[in-house]
Parts: structure tokens; sequence; C-alpha cells
């Protein structure tokens, strides 16, 4: 991964400020991330948010950052790709917590990738004997539910953060979550299951007869034998009676789903953890993110901040996307050139009159442009005439465009120089329509929640295969303030 | 081809803008199509600008040439309700059933019932025939679970068919595995030009190639633009800076001097010039895996826009100028 386009975007921003900063919105509160990662009263990190957006990798490169900061790190994924696996050195990734190797500093990196079925037999295992353990294993009703059927999977995932929590053999804890279909399951799914495991129906489906003893429950009753009846119909006897094996057999060796559940959820609530909404600069994953807001605020769980994934900058913000394509336009059409002659060697003027000019200078001269008038959007067959008959072009370029210098080198040469020119202002043109559209999405998420503290990290050409990756990553996470893309002229 | 098109993908790959468009793109010249949402999260009534979708099919929009989408929100839970009406008028004991929870147990915690309603509701829908014995939809779209889910999603009923060896939801759950083991269903994968989206789509052929699932097309979404060519490329690296200021400089970009501001141009244009080689190589190289997978590969522009009505549109047209529909 080339190390170019941090320091492509660094520089610039010395320079003069986008000229429409009015404009915008106050920038949002800044996130910062290394505070809360050496805090040693932060516990636990848990990264969510939609799908696609670098959750995994956010909680991998947090882990690093804060063990190569000293801390004893354990990182929990939930299905983590191949490459991000080996990213960290692990190519199978269990669930049991491993040593990630390679980390420098004090601190240490452990990683692990949660194993559904295996974390629910070890739930099973831990507390019932091995008799009653066996049945339930051996139940279909059990291996199903196991086997990762909607929601066991947030429910393992915070089942095993109990774990790992409860085992204190850790400084801090970043937890990745499920992608889950929407943004309610991973807090959801818990006490659902919860409350299910525990509930009236599962009573009612093992054990029946014990309702009716009570009086108040008679006119109950009445529905339920029914609909026990119903069940059975629908289900299927046998099934019915896998699950009334299954939760008999659950119910008596280990109590409270329930209670598990509700205990994890105030460990989320506690002051110890931290939530990261994790998103990209796009209309759905920050309409996902807002969503997490404002039902972690909804929860009463502690919001650190959002992290903001694949934010593009320019080290050029201050040439704007129009002004881009109407400078290429210039060097595409060679007869724009021709026509524009006298207003050419105006825009050139700045060239033999010092090159002190600002930016707002530069943007005055777009009126004068002949871009409007273009007759042919740089077609092929433009392009072509213009290399049959480069001497014409030559002559006709305005007198200061130094020919003396270029007359070293052949008219072909001169030209693909000049295309690259121009697709160069079409690459920046881009670019500055994707910044601007960014801009827009994050402005709008922070006029909706302007009390979230707001971290963006730079996009990355390609995906990240090793330790450097993610300590690059890391780098990026940390180092906010130069990563604000703050041109949008 | 196949009425019943499952569109899956990796999150954030446009999954659901693909399927929406797909539906458009087969609702083109009088046919009607069927666009069905199973995840509750009203991707489609965002996208089709309208409120969000009630659990009822309703006409959305409109196709080239006269065609016509519908479109439905699956809800499990009503799915579920309506299910027990149909096979036992249980339409006052479905609110009883509802206030003990066990309609909240049977549609998200159950295992895999959720899916089989889901899959069930979209299949039925694929099987309709209107007054006149035609099919009620001559296309059902479904804007499925993402890649990593979709072979379970779409094969959990064959595990309750396992699971719930007799009864109405054994023979609903064999019913449904026909229709989507059969030629009649194809699952298309929605991809990004990107490393981790790759696997994933190669992975999950894999896998839908052992549940002897239907595999469609790759639909590589977001496809940027090819502004710099190899040639270009090869230029980036050796061209001396300074005849690149003189180029800007002509194209009218302030000075091409030392300071001058097509001279402060360059260091940036081409840090970005390089961060495009690196894409395209990735790019590439990230073409060549999908093409070895040796299906029907169907680019889609990445929009400068952004997504919107009229994008979606332009997909459409450009998914039913490449055949897919």
């Amino acid at each position: 991964m080339s190390p170019d386009p941090a320091h492509a975007q660094k520089p610039p921003h010395a320079g003069g400020p986008a000229p429409d900063a009015a404009r915008r919105l106050p920038p949002a509160k800044l996130l910062d991330v290394d505070p809360l990662l050496d805090d040693p009263a932060t516990r636990i990190v848990v990264c969510c948010g939609s799908g696609g957006v670098g959750k995994t990798t956010t909680a991998a490169a947090l882990g690093l950052r804060a063990a190569e900061r000293g801390r004893k790190v354990v990182v929990l994924t939930i299905d983590p790709a191949r490459r991000l696996a080996q990213s960290m050195g692990i190519d199978s990734l269990d669930n049991v917590p491993r040593r990630v190797k390679g980390t420098e500093g004090d601190g240490e990196l452990h990683a692990m990738m949660l194993d559904m079925k295996r974390t629910f037999d070890e739930v099973v295992e831990a507390h019932a004997d091995s008799d009653r353990a066996a049945s339930i294993l051996a139940n279909p009703f059990y291996q199903s539910l196991s086997a990762g059927f909607a929601g066991t999977q947030e429910y393992m995932a915070m089942e095993k953060l109990g774990q790992l929590r409860a085992r204190d053999e850790w400084d801090l804890i970043v937890v990745d979550t499920p992608p889950s279909r929407s943004a309610l399951d991973f807090l959801d799914a818990p006490k659902r299951l919860g409350s299910f495991l525990d509930g009236r129906l599962i009573r009612l489906l093992t054990a029946p007869a014990k309702l009716g003893g009570r009086a108040g429950m008679k006119f109950l009753n009445v529905g339920m034998s029914m609909m026990t009846g119903t069940l059975g119909k629908l289900l299927g006897g046998q099934l019915l009676k896998d699950v009334q094996t299954f939760v008999a057999a659950m119910d008596t060796t280990f109590g409270g789903f329930r209670t598990r559940a509700d205990a994890t959820y105030k460990l989320l609530q506690a002051p110890g953890t931290a939530f990261l909404v994790v998103a990209a600069p796009e209309r759905d994953a920050l309409r996902e993110a807002a969503y997490f807001v404002e039902r972690l605020a909804a929860e009463r769980m502690p919001l650190a901040g959002l992290v903001l994934n694949r934010v593009h900058g320019s080290g050029a913000g201050h040439l704007s996307a129009e002004r881009a394509v109407t400078a290429a336009e210039n060097l595409e059409d060679p007869r724009i050139v021709d026509q524009g002659d006298g207003k050419a060697g105006l825009r050139n003027s700045p060239d033999l009159h010092g090159s002190s000019d600002d930016p707002g200078s530069g943007a005055s001269d777009a009126p004068g442009t002949p871009g409007t008038d273009s007759p042919v959007e740089g077609s092929p067959a433009d392009t072509e005439r213009a290399d049959a008959e480069p001497a014409g072009t030559e002559g006709s370029r305005p007198e200061e465009s130094s020919p003396k210098d270029a007359g070293a080198h052949s008219a072909d040469q001169e030209r693909s120089v000049e295309q690259l020119t121009a697709g160069l202002l079409r690459l920046h043109a881009e670019r500055m329509q994707l910044l601007s559209r960014e801009q827009h999405t994050r402005d709008r998420f922070t006029a909706l929640h302007p009390e979230v503290a707001v971290v963006e990290v730079a996009a990355l050409p390609g995906d990240v295969h090793d330790l450097t990756g993610l300590r690059d990553i890391g780098v990026r996470l940390a180092d906010h303030r130069r990563e604000l893309p703050e041109a949008t002229a | 081809m196949s009425r019943f098109q499952v569109v899956s993908g990796k999150g954030g790959t446009g999954k659901t803008t693909v399927a929406a468009a797909l539906a458009l793109a087969l609702a083109t010249e009088g046919k009607r199509t069927l666009l069905v949402e199973v995840e509750g999260r009203q991707g489609i009534a965002q996208l089709f600008e309208t409120e969000a979708l009630p659990y009822e099919e309703r006409k959305i929009a409109v196709a080239p040439g006269g065609g016509e989408v519908y479109a439905l929100a699956i809800d499990p839970e009503q799915a579920l309700l309506d299910y027990l009406q149909m096979f036992y008028k249980l339409g006052g004991a479905g609110r009883a059933l509802k206030k003990l929870g066990a309609i909240d147990f049977a549609t998200t915690i159950a295992p895999g019932l959720r899916d089989v309603l889901l899959t069930g509701k979209a299949c039925e829908a694929v099987r309709r025939k209107d007054r006149g014995g035609g099919f009620a939809y001559d296309y059902v779209v479904m804007d499925a679970p993402p890649t990593g889910r979709i072979t379970r999603f779409l094969n959990v009923n064959d595990e309750v068919a396992g699971l719930a060896k007799i009864g109405p939801i054994h023979n609903q759950a064999q019913a449904v595995m026909r229709v989507l083991k059969s030629a009649e269903t194809a699952v298309h994968l929605v991809t990004l030009l990107e490393e981790m989206p790759v696997q994933e789509t190669v992975d999950g052929i894999s896998e839908l190639h052992a549940a002897r699932l239907p595999v469609g097309r790759v639909i590589v979404n977001m496809v940027r633009p090819q502004l710099l060519d190899g040639t270009d490329l090869d230029l980036v690296r050796s061209v001396p800076r300074t005849e690149l200021a003189r180029s800007l400089s002509a194209a009218g970009l302030g000075g091409a001097r030392r300071g001058g501001n097509a001279e402060r141009l360059v260091d940036p244009l081409l840090g970005q010039a390089e961060e495009y080689a690196e894409r395209y190589l990735l790019e590439q190289e990230q073409r060549s895996v999908l093409g070895e997978l040796g299906l029907p590969l169907h680019e889609l522009p990445l929009l400068a826009e952004g997504m919107d009505l009229a994008g979606l549109y332009e997909l459409a047209t450009e998914l039913w100028k490449q055949g897919m529909s």
C-alpha cells in the first residue's frame, strides 16, 4: 500500500481556505481515539454499523493500536474476511484468543473469531452435568438453533463478550458486531432469545399442567391448550417434542437465559464500555449510522463517536470540478485555443507577472474560459486531427507558453503530455465530485446529530494485507485533524 | 429466463439498487414484475422515493414501454398470520398467539421459520396465477440477504424439512425448495471491483453450488470510468514536472513557474494519479478473478451524481441493453 495518498493530502491544506467555507456547517466534534484507547477505564469497545463499511477492519486496527500503546487487548471478530485474519498473521481464527505476533511495544494483541456453535456448546457444557449436556447437544432442535439461525449469532457474540470480560485477563476487549439484517438485532436478539427461553411460551410448551393450577390463568389456559395443539399441527408433533425436551433440559440445568442476557446488557451500559458507530460517507450507511446513534441513546448505551471510513480528500481542493473540466476541454480541443487566443493570453498572463496569485484569483479566471462554447467534447476525431497537424496547433499557441523548451520534444510527446494533463484534470474533477457528495452526506448526519464526535479516515486505494496495513489505518484513525478533507470549493 | 430472480451481494455493494434496477429492466415493454424485500429495511421505498411500504403488493413504478413494477416488503410476522389464517382460519387465535409471544418466537427465534416464511411468500408470488390463467407476475425479483448468509437463507427450507419431518411446515418447506432448486430460480451476486467483495462472491458461488442452488450472473456495480489508460499511467511515472506545469498553464490554470498556481497543482494531481494507478491494477486483478468464474458478467457504472430515481432508470436501461432481461 502506498503512503502517497496521505502525503498528497497534507501539505496543500496549509494553503488558501475553501472560498465557500462560510456556507458549510461547523465541523463536527472531533473524536479523539487515542485517549479513549489509552484510558485504563475503557474496558470494552464495541464497533457497530451496517455491512461493508469496514467495521471488522476498524476493530482490528483499533485493537492493534491499543496494543502498541501498551495495553493488553483481545479483538473479538464475528466473521472476518480471510484476508483480515491473515493480516493479523492468523490463518484460521477460532473460538480461542490467539496471540498476534509482530506487534510493537509492550502491549499484547490477541484475536479470535466467534464460533457460534462452539460458544453455545460451551455454555451448555459449563452449566449441565455431562449426561444432560450430551442429551442437549444431541437434540435436533438444539443443533439447528445453535448452528446460527436468526438471533443466535448476536446472542453468542454478547455471551462471548460476557465470558471474556468475566475472565478479566485483558485490559481492553474490542468487539466487532455481527452483520445484522438491521441495526437493532444485536441489541435485541439476546433479549429476545433470553425472554423466549425463559418465557411463558416455553413453560407452556414444557409443562402446560403447571399453569392450569392457577385460577387466574384458567381463561388463558383454554387458549393455550388450543395453541399447543396448533403448534403441534404446524411444527409437526415430533419437532414440538424436540423443543419440549430441549427446553426442559435447558431449564433445569441452567436457569436464567434472561438473567444472562440482562447481565450482558448492563455490561454494555456500564461506564467502561464505549460504542463506536462505523460508517462510510454514503447515504445508506450514514442513515443506518444515524439510526444506531438514536437507538444507542434510547438504550442509554455509551456512544463514543462515529468512525467515518473511506473518506476522500484532495491536495488540490481549491481547484473545483468545473474548472478542472473546463481546463481539460481546453487541452483536448485545440480549436478552443485557436478561437480563444486573446482570452487564453489573458488567462495565462499571471504566468508572467509572478506566481503569488492565490486560488481566489484563479477562480476569477473561470468566467473568461470559453469552455461553454466547446463545439465537440474531446471526440477522438479532434485528437487525431490535432496529431496530424501539430505544427498548426503549435503555431497558434499563445505566445507565452514557452515553446523554447517544448521545442526539444517531438510534437507527439507534447500531445501526449497534454492528453495526460487532461486526464489528470478529469480525474481531479471526478475526485472533487465525490468529495462534495461525501461532504454533503456527512453534513446531513452532522446536522441531525451535532452531539456525535466524528473521526474521518482517509480512503485507501487497496485492501489491508498485514499488520503494517492495520497499523496505517490506526494512524489514520488517530491522526484525524490532518485527514479532514477541508476543501469543497 | 428464470422467473424468480434473487439478488444478493456483500453489504455495501448496492444489491438493493441492483435488484430494483433489475425489476425495472425486466418490466420493460409491458411486463409486470414484483420486487420483494425481506430484511425490513425499507430500502426499496427509499430508492423509489416513496413512503414506507406496507405488507401489501403495491405498484411503485412504471417501466420504459409501459411495464409495471410492484413492490412488497415481506413482514414475517404478517406472513405467519396470513399463513395461519389461510390454513387454519386462525384470525383470532393469531392475535392470542401474538400476545403470548408465540409469533415473536416463530418469526425470530424458531429455527429458520422466519426464512421459510419469507422465501415461502416470494415463491407463492412466483407461482400465483391470475384469472386468465397466466402468471400474475412475469418476474419476481428478491432483494435478498447478503452473500454471507444467502445460501443458508435459501437452503433453510431443506433444513426445516428435515427438522419438521411431517406436518404443514414440512410440506411448505419442500414446496418452496422445489421452486428454489429449479431452473425457475436464478441467484445473482452483486460485487465491487475490490478484494473483499470479490472474495466473498467467489466463496458465495461455491457455497451455492454445493447446496445445488442455481447461480445466475455476477453484476459488478459502481464501476468507475477509465480516465487514464496504460499509456497515461506509464507517462505519469516519467513525465517531467515542468512539462506538466506548462501544460496545466496552457489549459488556463495559472503560472507554470515554481510556486505558480499551475505548478502547485502538479504534485497533488500526480498523487491522485498514483492512487488511480494502484486502484486500476487492483481492479484489473479482480476482473480476472471474476472472469475465471465462467459466469455471465455485467458491469454497471458508478453514478457520478450519486444514486437517485433517475440513476435507477439509467441502471435499468443499462441492464436491459446488456441483455440481462
